[in-house]
């Protein structure tokens, strides 16, 4: 049969709608069905590739699920104890001024036993491109509260929901962080819909391009899903993110200096390999 | 004729790691420490190299491991409470096959403790720091001088090894000044094939101490207990003197050596002889060393700063072919040459032939051969 009649179906040139970014590895994720981890990873992969970064990248995993991210991004990668991963950011960072510094922490690893890490080095402005999976709970360690889970969230220890008089207030980070002159770029994106997945490639490409231009320290927080940490489906995982996280943590541009921060001088020393 | 300089010991150690091609050094300010630390705020941006005083000393370490991950010389340093907070780094350092060289200026604790000098974290030093089947080499002058020289070997048995080294020195190591010969050993750039540089050209690479997998993560030890075998046999040190014709050795590191060598000096007056083992490496301890000495001795007596903790590595080591008796003092104390002295005449009383005046480590009744409770 040809297409003289009836729907044109075979002369539109193929177009490419999916390829696999080429830092991102082969393998399938450890992840459990509906978590955001993969999808960030991708993005990850996708910007560090269109930026050409992936050969002076050296990445650090932090403490959480995603501590695996080494098998799944083909990139030079160090492991840092539980939050410490700021502070093993900042150690390479200035022996190797050459080098493109990721960190990539959970918001358990990052928002509590990380927080004097965190802090400081954004304080420092250490030229680091911080990224922030906050999905509410200690994923790893089986749904635990986390500093960031809501008010009124059933977690694995915090069985009647968390409660300000017992557990506390969630804790707004990146908003935190955005106080400190050291931070040239502070954002909050979301894996809820392809839009805003869209929306948090940029700020990841933005936060990238802050350090590649020696602005300041940048941070994207990502908000995520943990169906299995909730206690939920992936769909309906999808449905809180929307409805009751994104109300506590809004997605958004937090902080941008880079128009009137001065570009920092690199910072000065070099690894024994020059 | 060299000049010779007048240099505290922290200064010293500083100076010897710049030398020894040190790329960068990450602290925390802690008495009696604190004086290394200033000495490289200054002097490592002078030369281009990285200087960072960290939040705290689980920051400091971190930092270093990340430093260390890429290739670079790495020196920290604290006293002992930053030590305990470094404990956490030094188990992945050591998990992760890194080296770096962490100096330890020993102040009394537990707890704050005391600013004094003491060597009370001998326990922490050589069986452990973090958690895990893991040691850490531990190399311990007793002068400036001395420490000087073994800043450089640090390095080197780091790097040789792929393992955290610590130099461990107490208070009056750090603060005291000391002539010295100004005579710092430099070492070649190294360029180690594991490190991580930014995966140009080549597969990436993981620096990691996570092997979830059961099987992996003991085949992972076994490696490092072979490592720790390696060096055992290669790099245990320490030093005699007066032995050849001694009675009673007294075994003592650091400080305690030298209280021990002018009180060896006045029993020798008296005519007792007496001779000196010190170790120098607390890990590997010098055991063998010690084993085949112990059956020409009629006593041993440890000497430290503590109360009493490489007296039971000594215990081991002699494996009861020789009495091993203790004297000590605590908190920021040092003990004086005469009370060592003092300890050491009973020493040579011990295994009296019947009827001979004689002393009993174990019913000592008043506890006079060790102000911290006879033998232990
Ligand atoms: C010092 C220390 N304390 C506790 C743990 C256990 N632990 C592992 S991951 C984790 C929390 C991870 O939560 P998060 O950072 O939110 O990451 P997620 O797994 O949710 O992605 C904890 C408490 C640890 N590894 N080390
Ligand atoms: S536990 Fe949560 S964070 Fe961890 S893999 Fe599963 S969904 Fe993802």
């Amino acid at each position: 049969m040809t297409a003289t009649t009836g729907p044109r179906v075979a002369t539109a040139a193929p177009r490419l709608i999916y390829r696999r970014p080429e830092l991102l590895a082969e393998d399938s994720t450890h992840y459990c069905p509906g978590c955001g981890h993969g999808v960030v990873h991708r993005l990850v992969a996708e910007v560090l590739g269109e930026l050409g970064l992936g050969p002076r990248t050296i990445a650090v995993a932090g403490v959480g699920c995603a501590v695996f991210a080494y098998d799944y991004l083909r990139l030079d990668f160090c492991e840092a104890p539980h939050g410490r991963a700021p502070a093993v950011a900042t150690g390479i960072r200035r022996v190797r001024p050459d080098a493109f510094v990721l960190t990539y922490q959970g918001d358990g690893d990052m928002a509590a036993i990380g927080t004097a890490e965190i802090v400081h080095a954004a304080a420092r402005g250490e030229l680091i491109t911080a990224i922030f999976v906050n999905n509410g709970v200690y994923g790893m360690t089986g749904g635990q509260m986390a500093p960031t889970t809501l008010l009124g969230q059933k977690t694995t220890s915090t069985p009647g929901g968390r409660e300000a008089a017992l557990h506390g207030y969630p804790l707004p980070i990146t908003e935190m962080l955005a106080l400190l002159p050291g931070v040239a770029y502070a954002a909050r994106g979301s894996v809820v819909d392809p839009g805003a997945i869209g929306k948090t490639k940029a700020y990841l490409r933005k936060a990238c391009e802050v350090q590649l231009a020696g602005a300041g320290f940048a941070i994207v927080e990502v908000i995520s899903t943990c169906p299995v940490g909730w206690g939920m489906t992936p769909r309906e995982s999808i449905d809180w993110l929307r409805d009751a996280v994104a109300e506590v943590y809004p997605p958004g541009v937090v902080v941008d200096r880079t128009k009137t921060v001065p570009v920092a001088p690199a910072p000065a020393a070099a690894g024994s390999e020059g | 004729m060299t000049r010779r300089v007048l240099m505290n010991g922290n200064e010293a150690i500083a100076e010897a790691a710049i030398a020894a091609g040190c790329d960068a050094y990450f602290g925390y300010p802690i008495t009696p420490q604190a004086e290394l630390l200033e000495w490289m705020a200054r002097r490592m941006p002078e030369l281009g190299r990285a200087f960072v005083q960290a939040e705290s000393e689980l920051g400091a370490i971190s930092m270093a491991l990340g430093a260390a991950a890429t290739g670079a010389r790495v020196l920290v340093s604290s006293s002992s409470p930053g030590i305990s907070l470094m404990a956490e780094g030094m188990s992945y350092l050591a998990g992760s096959e890194l080296p770096l060289v962490l100096v330890n200026v020993m102040r009394g604790g537990p707890g704050l403790g005391s600013i004094q000098p003491s060597q009370s974290d001998y326990f922490q030093a050589t069986k452990g720091h973090g958690h895990g089947d893991y040691r850490v080499p531990v190399l311990a002058p007793s002068s400036i001088a001395e420490a000087i020289e073994l800043v450089p070997t640090a390095f080197e048995i780091a790097e040789r090894y792929r393992t955290p080294v610590m130099v461990l020195a107490d208070g009056i190591m750090g603060q005291a000044m000391e002539p010295v010969e100004p005579h710092f050993r430099t070492l070649p750039p190294c360029a180690p094939d594991w490190a991580l540089t930014g995966a140009r050209g080549r597969p990436p690479r993981v620096v990691r101490s996570l092997h979830l997998r059961a099987e992996d993560l003991e085949a992972h030890n076994r490696d490092l207990q072979a490592k720790f075998r390696a060096i055992e046999a290669a790099e245990t040190r320490w030093a005699e003197e007066g032995l050849t014709d001694a009675e009673v050795a007294i075994v003592a590191y650091g400080t305690a050596a030298r209280v021990a060598r002018t009180a060896m000096a006045r029993a020798r007056q008296a005519g007792m002889s007496v001779g000196l083992f010190r170790p120098i490496s607390l890990w590997p301890f010098p055991a063998a060393a010690l084993r085949d000495l112990a059956p020409r001795l009629r006593a041993i007596l440890v000497v430290e700063l503590s109360a009493g903790q490489m007296v039971e590595d000594v215990r081991l080591a002699v494996e009861g072919r020789a009495p091993v008796l203790f004297h000590g003092r605590t908190g920021g104390m040092v003990p004086t040459p005469d009370e060592v002295v003092e300890a050491l005449r009973r020493a040579f009383l011990v295994n009296q032939p019947a009827g001979e005046p004689s002393f009993d480590p174990e019913t000592d009744p008043l506890g006079l051969i060790c102000a911290m409770g006879g033998r232990r």
